[in-house]
């Protein structure tokens, strides 16, 4: 069994822009890809995910799969700068990645493969 | 601002009564529903939709306007959005557990992922968030954190309702360690158990005047 994971660099998505960057990710989970964020997503991002996942759902694709960590809070600075951290998100196809156990720190998930 | 307009203001910062709008969030089956029918006849009579144990069941907005909360000397007058479940898939098979038929169960898939798009961007209109969760299941759930990290980024106040407190298995305090920085009130919205306590919190948060 070989499940094959894309680790995507932050420099790879920084290049892009916010919608160009959400359409990369939807447009390769499509494809069956399982990817590791470097840079996550914040959590507005997440929610504009899940609104273009939804538009694409259909009787062959069923969604996503996403997991990452609460945000931190953030400093006075990046309050002030209105930046906001994300933390390393993973994502992929409903149908491979499973979530079988979340905490605060830990993720444990099941990356189903086909024989 | 006109004289009667700043003299209301002052009134209202005095006595803490508003008109705002206020969404009931989570994830399927949580309860939002059963939730708004509560608040809505416990303050109106009436309510707001129907429920079901299929998850999906409100795949639609649903309002109900001018809600008066009365605590005390304090008041709140709200208007009650509750929203379908926010979920990161929808799969039609799912619903055929439940005795749908093919047809009707793609039907409602489809619905429901119109109902998440509504649902995320009714987060613009409002001016505070019930969060409701489910007691009996991990509240660590990437629908919750993606929810609340989307408050936390508004500054929208809202309060986390850890509803099903009457079932086996409720661990209300999981929910509370969990989320230790806000307000967190255990719930039973079906039996109506601890309301007093969640509009006490509503008008005291959402009451407030907003940063």
């Amino acid at each position: 069994m070989e499940v094959k994971v894309n680790f995507i660099s932050q420099e790879k998505l920084s290049g892009l822009g916010k919608e160009e960057k959400l359409h990369f990710i939807l447009e390769e989970v499509r494809k069956g890809q399982i990817l590791v964020l470097e840079q996550g997503l914040t959590a507005e991002e997440q929610a504009k995910l899940i609104e273009m996942t939804m538009e694409k759902v259909n009787n062959k694709f069923s969604g996503i799969e996403m997991e990452s960590y609460m945000p931190e809070k953030q400093n006075f600075w990046e309050k002030l700068l209105g930046k906001r951290k994300a933390r390393m998100t993973i994502v992929g196809p409903a149908d491979k990645i499973k979530t079988v156990y979340r905490d605060k720190e830990i993720i444990k998930a099941v990356i189903v493969g086909k024989r | 601002m006109g004289i009667f307009g700043k003299l209301s203001g002052w009134l209202l910062s005095i006595f803490g009564k508003r008109h705002v709008a206020i969404g009931i969030y989570g994830p399927p089956n949580a309860g939002k529903t059963t939730l708004a029918n509560r608040i809505a006849m416990d303050w109106a009579g009436d309510v707001v939709g129907e429920t079901s144990e299929i998850p999906h069941e409100t795949r639609k907005i649903q309002k109900k306007d001018r809600v008066m909360i009365k605590q005390d000397k304090a008041s709140l007058t709200i208007d009650l959005v509750d929203t379908p479940g926010i979920a990161t898939k929808i799969d039609y098979h799912d619903f055929l557990e439940y005795g749908l038929d093919e047809e009707e169960a793609k039907r409602r898939a489809k619905e429901a992922t119109e109902g998440v798009i509504e649902a995320i961007k009714w987060l613009d209109n409002l001016d505070g968030v019930i969060l409701l969760m489910d007691s009996t299941k991990n509240p660590f759930t990437q629908v919750n954190i993606t929810i609340l990290g989307n408050l936390e980024a508004r500054e929208l106040p809202f309060i986390i309702a850890a509803n099903k407190i009457d079932l086996n298995g409720s661990t209300p305090a999981t929910l509370k360690s969990a989320f230790p920085k806000h307000e967190v009130v255990p719930i039973s919205a079906l039996n109506g158990v601890n309301m007093d306590l969640l509009y006490e919190t509503m008008v005291r948060k959402f009451g407030k005047k907003r940063k």
